[in-house]
């Protein structure tokens, strides 16, 4: 069942000036529930401009948003639902922090719910616990905390409002690789015990491997849509528009080009070590 | 959006107005704002709005923008108006009624004021229009300089302020984020109470002293590491030198101040 559809959604920045300058061109698109999408695309290919008008944040120039088949932008009531419904985790998210404690600062959205006292104890509590912060953090001063522990606060913020759909803004930017495979593991265990929808704006190219759906997006438009497997096997077209793939199909590529005989979807490294393996024992077949 | 604001902004080109050294222009500045006190008369106003006209002109600069630049100013420009309107005492009526009292001096007055407040504003705006941030603060250094003598820190209060304006874009920027991040959290900037909105203030402005005070940490550990240490004995890449048509503006700035000082003596 689609939880947001985006029609022919336009965005336009200083319309009208000599800086007129079309972000996001005329964009149709379908989440589904339950999802892992991964949205990729060089910087200034209108990734960010587009995730703002999933919550409201943004207006569209053309075009409108449905979230459950209906209109977000219809009234302030409708924009106000779809920020609770649409939870955006911004880039480098650890600069919005601002309460006195920790606890506070993740209360603050479901606060803005005006939810009842206890809820939004349990609500922060389970969403602390989501992104393995202990509540021995909670009386402490958010800006006492670590970068990584910062991080996960910020998100937690965001998990707290309970959101259908999780849009995050390159989530693991600046961690270290342990950190960054250590949050998006978490993200995905909420996802499956919330049974949400989450859109993942990344760079990491390893990151994307682990979604079920890619986007990739280019000068406004999305350019190409489909399965990792679909998308990493376009390499030559994917380096063409500046994007990188992840090590293993690098890798599966320049063995190709070199005349080596694999198939055309390998993009994590259990799959190119069992498809080199394949490979070495025709050989040895053949050789005999 | 914030990005929107046109405070001081400059629009790069390459004209003669955009040539001349700020110094000049920052001279050329306060002889028009003298010019325009002195002017006395009509024609004194004709003269001096003839001249902004003509500067805007040269730099490419539409008469569109200059009158953007008084939008914030409206609402004073209107209560002056009134002010004097209403306000100005004398026997020349031209309305009488009840208590409201419009003099013909008061409508006179009502006129000058208006047409003043304008005229300085997009003048001074012709400033910024056309010199940048950075340039202007080297003009204005230079000009300062002498002022070292009596020990006035002229070279620090300069970087002060040319560090000011390079975070201005940046602040804006990092306050449009936050707002976004909050808005994004279900924050409310826009409705309920006076205090309560005071309040809603708090988590954009929290955040945004934190990184204020943290890029100005890192900005200083970044001059130290370059081995930064004070005005004394730097040299400067652009060197500020005057040129011809640097002579030939005060030149009509001077003929400016006398066409405003004539008209005034004939009352034209």
């Amino acid at each position: 069942m689609p939880l947001m559809e985006l029609r022919g959604l336009t965005h336009t920045y200083s319309q009208g000036t000599p800086f007129e300058k079309k972000a996001v061109d005329h964009i149709d698109l379908t989440l589904y529930e339950g999802h892992t999408v991964g949205l990729l695309g060089h910087t200034g290919s209108g990734k960010s401009t587009l995730i703002q008008h999933m919550n409201a944040l943004l207006k569209p120039t053309e075009g409108t948003v449905l979230l459950d088949g209906e209109d977000i932008f219809a009234t302030k009531e409708a924009m106000r639902a779809a920020r609770f419904r649409v939870g955006l985790v911004f880039q480098y998210p650890e600069y919005q922090l601002f309460e006195e404690n920790v606890f506070d600062d993740i209360a603050f959205g479901p606060k803005n719910q005006k939810l009842p006292p206890e809820e939004i104890d349990r609500r922060v509590r389970e969403a602390a616990a989501f992104v393995g912060l202990g509540e021995d953090v909670f009386t402490q001063s958010p800006l006492e905390l670590s970068g990584g522990q910062k991080r996960r606060a910020a998100i937690a913020g965001v998990l707290a409002m309970e959101p259908e759909l999780l849009v995050l803004d390159e989530p693991t930017a600046g961690l270290d690789p342990a950190g960054r495979a250590d949050l998006l593991e978490k993200l995905m265990a909420w996802r499956e015990a919330r049974n949400a929808t989450i859109l993942l704006v990344t760079h990491d190219m390893d990151t994307a491997a682990g979604c079920e759906r890619l986007l990739v997006m280019d000068g406004g438009r999305i350019v190409m849509d489909g399965s990792p497997a679909k998308i990493f096997s376009q390499g030559e077209r994917l380096q063409a528009i500046g994007l990188d793939l992840p090590g293993a199909a690098r890798i599966a590529m320049l063995l190709r080009q070199k005349g080596a005989d694999l198939p055309e979807d390998i993009y994590t490294i259990d799959r190119l070590q069992e498809a080199i393996l394949a490979l070495w024992r025709r050989k040895g077949e053949q050789s005999c | 959006m914030l990005k929107d604001i046109t405070l001081g902004q400059y629009f790069p080109d390459d004209t003669p107005v955009h040539r001349l050294d700020p110094r000049t222009k920052l001279i050329l500045t306060v002889i028009y704002i003298a010019a325009l006190f002195m002017a006395g008369s009509v024609g004194g106003y004709v003269l001096v709005a003839l001249c902004l006209a003509a500067a805007a002109h040269i730099s490419h600069i539409k008469p569109k923008a200059l009158f953007k630049g008084l939008r914030p100013l409206i609402f004073l420009i209107v209560f002056t108006a009134i002010i004097n309107l209403f306000f100005t005492s004398g026997e020349d009526y031209l309305l009488h009624w009840r208590f409201i009292k419009i003099t013909y001096t008061g409508l006179k007055n009502a006129v000058v004021m208006v047409v003043r407040v304008m005229l300085l504003v997009s003048g001074t705006f012709m400033l910024t229009y056309t010199t940048s941030p950075l340039s202007i603060t080297d003009g204005l250094e230079r000009l300062l300089s002498p002022l070292k003598k009596i020990h006035v820190p002229v070279y620090e209060l300069s970087l002060m302020m040319s560090i000011a304006l390079r975070f201005i874009p940046t602040l804006i920027e990092e306050t449009d984020r936050i707002m976004s991040a909050q808005k994004a959290r279900g924050a409310d900037l826009e409705t309920g109470s006076l205090v309560e909105r005071a309040k809603a203030l708090l988590p954009l402005l929290i955040p945004l002293f934190v990184s204020a005070f943290r890029r100005a940490d890192e900005l200083a550990l970044a001059m130290e590491c370059r081995c930064y240490n004070g005005g004394e004995g730097r040299t400067r890449m652009k060197q500020l030198r005057m040129e011809r048509r640097d002579a030939v503006a005060f030149l009509l700035s001077a003929v400016l101040v006398a066409g405003v000082l004539l008209l005034r003596r004939f009352g034209i």
